[in-house]
């Protein structure tokens, strides 16, 4: 009880990391248009680890999409850190991902021809920095996740896991303060997709970072520090625990 | 991003010398192409640079070229010399003939009469012997080329007696000529002795040769030439734009080469074109996250011209370079004497590379600009 109200009072305190209001989205399907999130009301908080959980279909994707800044919803208004962020101009919602959001993919999307360590200093190149210094702190960041030593394989040459880990390093090599993931363990085996979370809540989570995952993954529930379930497009279930019956 | 542009190309080392092949391909035929059609038509121009010192050509009015021409009364030359500003004006002889070599052979050649006197309708350099051979008895001199057409077995042609047109003929000298479109056998002699070498009408005074006086223009003593003759006058130049272009508009080369020069563009089309979407299609994925990641359509677009950038550079350069090859490989090559690459047209080429990597460039890019970023998650 004294818990749930320390948390609650930081909530009040601090600004929510993402805070949607009346979120809905429709896809066009031919003729008909399908809704797929129902005017979701949600906030994210930094400084946990928030998973969505929902079966396929349910609209994960398309929630955290839009959350991240890079899916327009139908309706309704997403702030990020206080930033209204579908109320940017293009070049400006591109620029505000660079610099504030860390992407996870479930197939690592890494550029197959440069190495480990240039493809997790992408997004610092990518912000200007110089090559040879962006390369340092991917290097930096690949051996806090334990995969320093692989820092100039190609993709090539590194399993799914080690891979993910690469990713994982693009992610927060910026020190973005919001990290979003779909489904980042669903292309590896079960101990290495434990391994990969495991590293995800101790490296990705800090005090001012959120941290989103999309996962289908019910062995590693118990690292969330909240979990979110949807259905058919509406937030079912809000809590640190799954619920009953699932 | 451009050096992450540049290796994500060059990482796919199929596709990019697939690409780089393909403008090379393309360059060289270009290149080529065009280097030959431009030397082979100025040939139509070479019975005029191989007379320097002309600064005017009168002829009937009917001719056309060096070749095609009908010949006037010899009082012509009287006519011409009487023009004020005619410095000097020298009867000139042009005209087909047969030639039975010592070995038998008959090959057609052109006879080319030149002034007893000035010996002016010769080229300017000799190959072996000099003009001065001519004022022996039934002297003639040939062209260079000439001599590798009618003595292939690399025999010295100095000393053979011909037969043309049943006359006798002694071979005294080669002359250092730029050769003719079709590449025949020319025989330089005295304007007299071409008379008895060529037989027939009354009239056979091809052209007149003229100089004009110092402080005189080509142009104005042209349309004074004609004026008080009534024969048509050129100046060197146009004389010899008039041979280049008797052989555009008479012949099939400017479309055959234009065609070529035309698959060389569509090839590199077609080859760039497929590997250059291929390899953005394979890289679609990486493209997206990029896009993702918070890289703007702006920076995307730089990365592709940049990668068409390397390629144009890397393709067109090895085009030009086996153009040179080619060139300087066939320069001991007769059919080839002479041949240079005009400066304007690898200047062509490298527009045409730039058409073809703008194009296919800008095709294989409306797919990453399209591709929106959330369907990286997809
Ligand atoms: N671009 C689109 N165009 C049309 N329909 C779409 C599009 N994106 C998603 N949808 C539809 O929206 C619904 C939710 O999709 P979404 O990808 O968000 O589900 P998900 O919960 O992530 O599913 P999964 O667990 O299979 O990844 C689906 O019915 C899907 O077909
Ligand atoms: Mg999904």
């Amino acid at each position: 009880m004294a818990e749930t109200m320390d948390q609650h009072k930081r909530t009040e305190a601090t600004q929510a990391a993402i805070c949607s209001r009346g979120v809905t989205r429709d896809f066009k399907a031919g003729q008909q248009t399908i809704t797929v999130l129902h005017g979701i009301d949600v906030d994210i908080r930094a400084g946990e680890l928030t998973y969505v959980v929902g079966e396929s279909g349910s609209g994960k994707t398309t929630l955290i999409s839009i959350m991240c800044g890079i899916l327009w919803p139908t309706e309704g208004e997403v702030k990020v850190f206080g930033t209204d962020i579908y109320d940017l101009s293009d070049t400006e919602l591109v620029e505000f991902r660079l610099n504030n959001i860390g992407f996870i993919f479930q197939q690592y999307n890494l550029i197959p021809s440069i190495d480990a360590a240039n493809n997790a200093a992408v997004p610092l190149i990518a912000q200007g920095m110089d090559r040879l210094e962006a390369r340092e702190k991917a290097v930096a960041m690949l051996e806090k996740l334990n995969i320093g030593d692989q820092a100039d394989k190609l993709p090539s040459q590194l399993s799914g896991g080690q891979q993910q880990r690469v990713a994982i390093a693009r992610a927060l090599v910026h020190e973005p303060r919001l990290v979003v993931c779909d489904e980042p363990t669903a292309a590896l085996d079960a101990a290495s997709g434990r391994k990969v979370m495991d590293l995800l809540r101790e490296v990705a989570v800090a005090e001012d970072r959120a941290c989103i995952i999309v996962t289908h993954d019910n062995r590693v529930f118990d690292l969330a520090d909240r979990i979110l379930v949807l259905e058919d497009g509406r937030i079912t279930h809000d809590g640190a625990e799954m619920p009953e019956g699932h | 991003m451009i050096w992450i542009a540049i290796r994500m190309l060059t990482g796919d080392a199929q596709k990019f010398y697939g690409l780089v092949f393909g403008i090379a391909f393309s360059t060289l035929l270009i290149t080529q192409q065009l280097t030959i059609f431009v030397n082979l038509i100025e040939r139509g121009a070479s019975g005029t640079y191989n007379v320097s010192s002309a600064d005017v050509w009168v002829m009937d009015p009917v001719s056309r070229t060096t070749d095609v021409n009908f010949p006037m009364p010899s009082t012509a030359l009287d006519k011409v010399r009487s023009v004020e500003g005619v410095e000097w004006a020298v009867p000139h002889l042009r005209a087909g003939a047969s030639v039975r070599t010592g070995e038998g052979d008959l090959e057609g050649v052109s006879v080319i009469g030149v002034d007893d006197a000035t010996l002016i309708g010769l080229p300017k350099r000799m190959v072996e012997g000099s003009a001065d051979v001519l004022s022996q008895p039934d002297s003639v001199i040939i062209d260079d080329v000439g001599v590798t057409r009618m003595f292939e077995d690399g025999t010295s042609p100095i000393g053979e007696r011909l037969e043309l047109n049943d006359q006798r003929a002694i071979i005294r000298g080669i002359a250092d000529a730029i050769p003719s479109f079709t590449s025949q056998v020319t025989l330089y002699t005295k304007y007299s002795q071409a008379l008895r070498y060529v037989p027939g009408t009354r009239n056979r005074l091809s052209f007149v040769l003229v100089g004009a006086e110092h402080g005189i223009s080509p142009q104005d003593l042209t349309r004074r030439i004609e004026q008080q003759t009534g024969l048509r006058a050129r100046t060197r130049d146009e004389f010899a734009q008039d041979g280049v272009d008797f052989i555009i508009q008479n012949t099939g080369i400017p479309l055959n080469f234009g065609i070529t020069v035309m698959l060389g563009f569509i090839v590199g089309v077609a080859i760039v074109g497929l590997t250059f979407s291929l390899f953005i299609r394979d890289n679609i994925k990486q493209f997206g996250a990029l896009k993702a990641i918070g890289v703007t359509n702006g920076k995307i677009r730089r990365m592709v011209a940049a990668q068409a950038g390397l390629v144009g550079l890397i393709g067109y350069g090895l085009g030009v370079l086996g153009t040179v090859l080619f060139i300087w490989g066939f320069s001991g090559n007769p059919t080839f004497k002479g041949f240079y690459i005009p400066w304007q047209i690898p200047l062509i080429s490298m527009a045409a590379v730039f058409v073809i990597l703008a194009l296919t460039g800008w095709l294989a890019l409306r797919n990453v600009l399209k591709t929106e970023p959330a369907s990286v998650f997809r």
